[in-house]
């Protein structure tokens, strides 16, 4: 089994205390990066100073400890869950923890970012150190207060007592504490004892949301601050020739019209007065480069797979070799459509640029690269920007990308006002950053009912699949093994949606190795498992997945879901995957309705390690799950002429309610160090009820969206 | 610039607005009520509900100049201290991951349960089926519904 590598850190350098002017202790850390060597934490909480320590912690005279999280909250649950690491080693009561989003000034580290369900795996070591270095001086500074050896003296609940029964709340001893050494071998509890972790917790804004208290970057309001809409180029390829604002002028409310490279910015003193304002402009645009479509993509994504512009990825043996002496071979086709993100909270920023500094606040996955993003616009220095991150009305990979924080300061620049940019959910879906449309074909030679070769080609729109995809299952499980990719540069604007590649790929995978079993009429389970068996022991180190772990949730997967043993009328799906670190392994049920295909439960086997917060782990499971299910099912968004065709969600298809099926979740009891959840559980969704389809109906689907493909006729099968 | 006196949570306000202005950007930017969300403006996604004399109603669509004297209820005025049911079986269940959309949520469960307080599954996924929630709670949605309204009965 592969080990989980934590990143390397030194805790001298990357812890540092100080006395609060107000009383108590604050203690800065820095999660990922050491931090400079005369680097100190402010005696002031409200000049917290995140470009040396990205977190803190403050104990007070009264025992409340604050936490201020690091990472940014898209809705996947680290500003609960990264400080329950840190309470939990601190050992202190969670109800004595209050959490705040910690914000980013400058930017001198390496990962305040979310995004790849990184946050808790490369969180977990260094927060749990932070927290025990952070008990062990409240021990030391109780133990000289009493005079006894600190190895006598033990915590519990915020309180430090000694061997005589003798007890000290960490309030009281903070003071003394801050002045102390950072001491260099802490102790970290054995996870039996743990507490807080493994227990849940409820998400720590709850009362806010719940309330309708300002939290997010589209509540964000400031004195003197403007609202602005932007008129965009209608379609990719297009720019801006002239426009006409007299009519916008007339609107009450609008106060000036700014151009902008091809844009034109409303500024209003309210957003409805900006967005009538848009509306009433006239502007003329040409094509500056080509116009494309779908179906255009379609064929130069096709003649890419069948061409020879490959690069390899990977390759072990010949598959060459293996295809030629195969008794059998078996190719098939996948494809998905571009999708777009559409977060609920439409893109958004406020951005104040002055001649002293420029001030950014919003909804950001990456504070730090828009910070220098937005310096190098403005040609200002990096460490005159500041970013202050919101809660996020959902990230899903839209909100990497900083493109709404630089229009926000671009325009305030111009205005030489504080501004707030506001997308409408057509400027969200219009221009966006897509999940590209992506094509797979799938090879397997099979010689003496062994598969002997396995020869996978991706063909997507601008990039390919990156890092360690390919070394994924079934990489290291068949002997000839190749995977190739091309690509084709488009204009219209690509990048990661929630699993990047894994999204679609686990698809394309599951569905293959489900028809396959068929085709070599093997059991679908014994396939996979006789596949993994292969993996066992392997010394490739580009192999990250564990054959062991993923073994273990198929099984715990097939016990659970009553794999082979369902109701009449109820046909089964199953899927297995690996990515994000986290394996997964999912059945779906489906149902005919009135001879349609409705899925009514999946049920979710996950192996993620240790689980932090059950309560909010099952969340994001649940999420994952469902959305999988609804982007495989109904996610369908082209181009004509470089025009997206859909730009709201009157003709663009979200899943509801009415059409979720019940997600089962059962986790891996595990002593191994979490990994993430936002991301993998949603790939496996859409071939478990893809494979659940073909057993209900006998149609083998092999494009998304289902509902689009779902009344074509099977192909060879 | 037309003068609206609107009823809102138990208050009354005085705005003035352009008559075709959508009472969700009246909430948002002239009352600094943001709890009422903007999703779609189009009314198919929930995030902007709110009720008007107790019905669930998309802020978005409804124009300032159109609600006259009728009761106005937001997130903020559901019960003075989350003590609704709805918002306790909320808080319960732990339904959020964002978070956005929940408002709206809340909102068109208070109001469908006002109507109905021991709906079974299909009624309350039918209630709810026009509030997108993108994070794809909606499990916990409908257990939170269904809690709601054992609070109720």
């Amino acid at each position: 089994m592969k080990q989980i590598v934590s990143p390397s850190f030194s805790r001298r350098s990357f812890i540092r205390t100080s006395a609060l002017a107000g009383g108590g202790i604050l203690i800065g850390f820095n999660l990922f990066q050491a931090c400079k060597p005369e680097a100190a934490p402010p005696v002031d909480v409200s000049k917290l100073n995140f470009n040396d320590f990205n977190a803190f912690i403050k104990i007070a005279d009264n025992g409340m400890v604050t936490i201020f999280s690091p990472n940014p909250e898209i809705g996947q649950g680290v500003k609960t869950s990264m400080p329950m690491i840190i309470a939990e080693e601190l050992d202190v009561t969670w109800d004595n923890v209050h959490v705040v989003q910690g914000a980013l000034d400058t930017n001198n580290f390496t990962r305040q970012v979310a995004g790849g369900s990184q946050s808790i795996r490369f969180g977990w070591e260094p927060l749990r150190q932070t927290g025990a270095t952070a008990r062990q001086m409240l021990i030391n500074a109780a133990a000289a207060k009493w005079g006894v050896n600190a190895s006598e003296c033990k915590t519990e609940n915020g309180v430090i007592i000694n061997a005589n029964g003798d007890k000290l709340g960490y309030g009281e001893v903070v003071k003394e504490a801050a002045a102390l050494e950072v001491p260099e071998n802490v102790t970290l509890k054995d996870p039996k004892d743990f507490k807080i972790i493994g227990n849940d917790a409820s998400n720590v804004d709850i009362d806010k949301i719940i309330t309708g208290k300002s939290l997010f970057g589209l509540d964000y309001k400031e004195e003197g601050m403007m609202h602005a809409v932007v008129l965009r180029p209608p379609a990719f390829g297009k720019k801006l020739v002239d426009f006409d604002d007299t009519a916008t002028k007339a609107v009450s409310g609008v106060l000036e019209v700014i151009k902008f490279g091809d844009k034109v910015a409303v500024l209003a003193k309210d957003t409805w007065s900006a967005m009538k304002g848009k509306k009433a402009l006239k502007a003329n645009w040409t094509s500056d480069s080509k116009l494309e479509s779908t179906e255009e993509h379609d064929k130069i994504l096709t003649g890419l797979l069948n061409g020879t512009a490959f690069k390899t990825m990977r390759a072990d043996g010949d598959v060459k070799k293996a295809f030629a002496a195969a008794d059998k071979v078996i190719e098939r086709t996948y494809e998905s459509p571009f999708l777009p993100h559409n977060c609920m909270e439409p893109m958004n920023f406020f951005a104040d640029v002055t001649s002293e500094k420029v001030r950014l606040v919003g909804p950001i996955q990456t504070p730090e690269r828009t910070a220098s993003r937005v310096a190098e616009l403005l040609e200002r220095d990096v460490k005159d920007v500041s970013v202050e991150m919101t809660r996020m009305g959902g990230g899903f990979g839209r909100r990497l990308y900083g493109d709404f924080a630089l229009e926000a300061a671009e325009i305030s620049k111009i205005a030489q006002k504080p501004v707030k940019v506001i997308y409408s959910r057509e400027d969200d879906m219009s221009v966006g950053i897509y999940r590209p449309a992506i094509k797979y074909k799938i090879s397997a030679s099979v010689k003496d009912g062994e598969i002997t070769g396995y020869h996978l080609k991706e063909a997507s729109v601008n990039s390919n699949m990156y890092g360690l995809i390919p070394n994924f299952f079934p990489a290291g499980a068949i002997e000839n093994y190749q995977v190739d990719v091309a690509s084709y540069d488009s204009n219209i604007t690509t990048g990661a949606w929630r699993a990047p590649y894994t999204n679609f790929l686990s698809f394309a995978e599951q569905s293959f190795f489900d028809e396959l079993a068929e085709i070599l009429e093997i059991d679908r389970i014994k396939l996979r498992l006789d596949l993994l068996q292969k993996v066992k022991g392997t010394t490739d180190d580009r192999i990250q997945y564990s054959p062991e772990r993923l073994e273990n949730v198929i099984k715990v997967a097939v016990d659970k879901s009553g794999w082979g043993n369902a109701k009449e009328g109820v046909y089964q799906g199953f899927s297995a995957y690996y990515c994000h670190n986290t394996h997964v392994a999912e059945v779906a049920d489906v149902v005919l309705e009135n001879d349609i295909p409705v899925v009514k439960k999946v049920t979710c086997v996950v192996d993620c390690g240790i689980v932090v917060n059950p309560l909010g782990a099952k969340n994001q499971i649940e999420g994952g799950v469902i959305d999988g299910v609804g982007h495989a099912m109904y996610g369908d968004f082209s181009f004509e002429d470089g025009e997206p065709q859909d730009k709201n969600f009157n003709t663009y298809r979200l899943i509801r309610i009415n059409e979720t099926p019940i997600v089962e979740t059962h986790f891996i009891e595990s002593d191994v160090a979490p990994t993430g959840l936002g991301e993998p559980t949603l790939p496996p969704a859409g071939a478990a009820v893809a494979n659940a389809i073909k057993a209900a109906k006998g149609i083998r689907l092999y494009k998304q969206p289902f509902i689009k493909h779902m009344k074509a006729k099977a192909p060879l099968g | 610039m037309p003068v609206y006196n609107l009823k809102i949570n138990g208050k009354p306000h005085t705005v003035e607005a352009d008559q075709d202005t959508p009472l969700l950007w009246v909430l948002r930017d002239h009352l600094d009520m943001v709890g009422t969300k903007f999703g779609c403006g189009i009314g198919q996604c929930g995030a902007c509900t709110i009720h008007i004399d107790g019905s669930a109603t998309r802020s978005c669509l409804l124009q300032v100049s159109a609600v006259g004297d009728m009761e106005i209820t937001t997130i903020e005025g559901l019960s003075e201290d989350i003590s609704h049911p709805v918002q306790q079986a909320w808080k319960e269940i732990d339904v959020p991951q964002c978070g956005y959309c929940q408002a709206g949520q809340v909102m068109s469960a208070a109001a469908f349960l006002s109507q109905n307080n021991n709906p079974n599954k299909s009624e309350i996924r039918d209630a709810m089926s026009g509030n997108i929630c993108r994070c794809a709670s909606y499990n916990r949605i409908e257990k939170a519904v269904e809690l709601a309204a054992s609070k109720m009965s």
